[in-house]
């Protein structure tokens, strides 16, 4: 494992591979050629001179996009910064993550944004930061979209929290259509949701109080009427419940633009795995049950869903050693998302076009940012993944700067092996 | 109980640990005890030169008395560290508080603690044997074998028996362990009171949900009443007292519906007129002062199994 620093060659052969990239229905074996950081057809360069990547047993796909991570930068570079993040992104088969606004200060100015984007510059993965949705997060009023846009956010949030005043959340759809931003919703009712973990039997057994899965369902509709009334777009983020699926089903049936997207640990575990009182299965919104897991595992099938983000949260043992109700919420999900995902896929449930379009061809979209597709011309943005690849996810190999992921000491099976942005070897396990 | 039975637990987290063969071990030493509390001199050298730690992070009269009691009776050193619960997120954790009594090498500490699953963290960073007090919304394991002892000495048994259980289940420790406990034993335990206070998966836990004071109440071998709190943390859980008593204060007419030997009980300290009517509080039926003595004896019980006696 090795993280590739100095002058970078930026062209290649990658040989051998199983080449998916259903942005240009392509999935079959063959070579891709970048010639100077982008993806070309090499009718105009001797392919032979170029150094070969042997891609052997593994696919080839577009630069995966998390479009859902808490980088911490600024305000809590104890628990991640955006060095540390998008290295664990790059180790984790990313090429490119948005980054929530939830810092501290937040994110609601081109101060910010622009700082932000400075650091990323020297980053391991290309960041594209979201901007918040009301003036600090507060709720109040709205922040100034032209001017995030202006400085490089490219959607806009509250993440984190929920916009309780819903004449606000009208006017930020709204408003953001003028400037082209996606608006990515947190959804949570704050007076439901009082609980640390999903309410059920699990927290009725463990004692702990509980959210109901109703806390998320009351905004997914919420949202979806928004959306509707308005005739603009809505993203739903980390979608946890059989009932906001069904929810976003209906709304897409009716031709409401509404997008969503999950997270790898709702469709990987249930609120079983708090039971222990295990911090790191805390998180918001909550590890649910059985029957939402297979929901979510169906909206990821049929299309209902429509990207698989992280919602990579670091927090240090400072936040997660603890009383399981003081406890953060929230877990690291970058380097884990690529085997969690290929488990699906290794089950049936989807196949590796499916794949690629939920990590990476829909992010794109959804956030109208390059990338998601390996035709001649794009920027070579390229993830290699052995999908039978087993290891062991150990402490001592997490990449992150904070350790609280659920899936520790889990043997996992596929992994991200090379990591490309702009035809720049970001991560290799090759060598 | 089987040959070679012998009690395996290091800790007393919950009764949801413990086997039938553990409840019967426990409320048989613990019946061997009782006498010593009805001694002129109340005290046996049994945990002589034992240090007990009684870590308690919430207010409590009754049940830190009892563990005191129990354990000064065995002729144990007991201590008493009351942090406040505020005080101590400000300043050090729990894991620390742990930590740094542990380096005292205590043998016993007894915790109660707001947080469900306290006990549990605290049980994995100290060498010493860890007893639950009541933790959150969880479990109060002593009090569930109590309230078990109790039935036992007047029933003669703890399998099928009818158990009723009234008020407020959802915040109720004292509920958990008792579902856990009598239906472990081959009881069944139906539960009732509002739906605000009735939490979802009561059924898997092992216990039947009525829909009304009578079905709850009708044909009960016993029938425990819980301490009722209007509000608890902004949540709107009741509009009035008044109301509570009048629709799940038990009375002496809806004890009629009971068993003639039905059994009243009550983990204490009771509300009266409220969740209990004073004649039933007061009545024959009523064992609740007989819960407090077998208290004693059951953490007694407690404290010598814990320490590897058998």
């Amino acid at each position: 494992m090795r993280q590739c620093e100095g002058v970078m060659e930026r062209s290649w052969v990658i040989k051998n591979g199983r080449v998916v990239d259903p942005a240009n229905k392509v999935d079959q074996q063959c070579d891709i050629i970048v010639q100077d950081g982008v993806i070309s057809t090499g009718d105009e360069i001797g392919v032979d001179d170029l150094p070969v990547i042997d891609a052997a047993g593994c696919l080839v796909v577009p630069g995966l996009i998390d479009m859902h991570t808490h980088l911490r930068e600024p305000g809590q570079e104890y628990k991640e910064d955006i060095t540390s993040g998008t290295l664990a992104a790059a180790s984790g088969g990313f090429t490119a993550v948005a980054c929530m606004p939830n810092t501290c200060p937040v994110n609601d100015n081109s101060a910010v944004c622009a700082m932000i984007l400075e650091k990323a510059r020297s980053a391991a993965a290309r960041v594209y930061p979201v901007g918040a949705i009301s003036k600090g997060s507060e709720g109040k009023q709205l922040a100034e979209y032209g001017e995030l846009r202006a400085a490089g956010a490219v959607a806009v949030s509250d993440d984190g929290l929920p916009v309780t005043d819903s004449q606000l959340m009208r006017r930020a759809l709204e408003y953001a259509s003028d400037f082209d931003l996606a608006v990515i919703a947190h959804c949570e009712d704050p007076a439901l949701s009082t609980g640390v973990m999903n309410e059920g039997e699990m927290s009725t057994q463990l004692g702990l109080k509980g959210i109901p899965n109703a806390a998320e369902s009351v905004m997914v509709y919420r949202e979806i009427a928004l959306a509707e009334f308005t005739g603009k777009k809505v993203h739903i983020a980390h979608v946890s419940t059989a009932m906001s699926v069904d929810l976003i089903r209906q709304a897409k049936a009716r031709g409401v633009r509404v997008t969503a997207e999950t997270a790898p640990h709702y469709f990987t575990l249930t609120d079983e795995a708090v039971s222990g009182y295990i911090t790191n299965a805390k998180m918001n919104p909550p590890l649910r049950t059985g029957e939402d897991r297979a929901a979510v595992i169906h909206g990821l099938q049929d299309g209902t869903l429509d990207a698989i983000a992280t919602d990579h949260a670091p927090h240090s043992i400072l936040e997660k050693e603890m009383e399981f109700d003081v406890a953060a919420f929230g877990i690291i999900g970058l380097e884990t998302a690529v085997p969690l995902t290929l488990t699906l896929l290794h089950q049936g449930v989807i196949d590796a076009s499916r794949m690629v379009e939920l990590l990476a061809v829909n992010p794109a979209r959804i956030l109208g940012v390059e990338g998601g597709s390996l035709a001649p011309g794009a920027a070579a943005d390229i993830t290699i993944i052995d999908p039978k690849l087993e290891f062991s996810y150990s402490v001592d190999q997490v990449v992150s700067k904070s350790r609280n992921s659920p899936f520790l000491d889990w043997t996992l099976t596929g992994r991200s092996m090379l990591t490309m942005v702009d035809g720049a070897v970001q991560f290799s396990r090759f060598i | 109980m089987a040959t070679g039975y012998f009690f395996s637990h290091r800790h007393i987290l919950g009764i949801d640990e413990l086997s039938k063969d553990d409840i019967l071990h426990i409320l048989d030493t613990a019946d061997s005890f009782k006498e010593i509390s009805a001694r002129p001199i109340k005290k046996v050298p049994t945990l002589r030169g034992h240090t007990v730690i009684n870590l308690f992070y919430e207010p409590s009269t009754r049940t830190r008395l009892s563990f005191e009691i129990a354990a000064k009776r065995m002729s144990a050193d007991t201590f008493n560290i009351s942090p406040s619960t505020s005080s101590a997120t400000k300043g050090e954790t729990l894991i620390d508080t742990a930590r740094n009594i542990s380096a005292m090498h205590p043998d016993i500490i007894i915790v109660r603690h707001s947080f469900s699953g306290a006990p549990h963290m605290l049980s994995r960073y100290v060498n010493a044997a860890v007893i639950n007090a009541g933790d959150g919304a969880h479990e109060h394991p002593s009090q569930g074998l109590l309230d078990m002892m109790t039935v036992k000495e007047h029933k003669g048994r703890l399998n099928d028996l009818k158990i009723a259980i009234i008020g407020d289940i959802s915040h109720s420790r004292v509920a958990h362990s008792a579902i856990e406990g009598f239906t472990t034993m081959g009881s069944e335990v139906h539960v009732f009171g509002p739906a605000t206070l009735l939490p979802k998966g009561l059924e898997q836990l092992g216990a039947k949900v009525c829909t009304s004071m009578e079905e709850v109440v009708r044909d009960a071998d016993v029938v425990m009443t819980l301490r009722i709190q209007l509000e608890r943390q902004n949540d709107p859980l009741l509009p009035s007292l008044r109301e509570y008593s009048r629709r799940f204060g038990v009375s002496q007419k809806m004890m009629s519906l009971a068993k003639p030997d039905a059994l009243v009980m009550h983990p204490g300290p009771v509300n009266r007129g409220v969740e209990l009517m004073p004649e039933v509080a007061d009545s024959t039926q009523s064992v609740i002062l007989n819960q407090v003595t077998n208290g004693v004896a059951v953490r007694m019980a407690l404290l010598y199994l814990v320490m590897g006696n058998s």
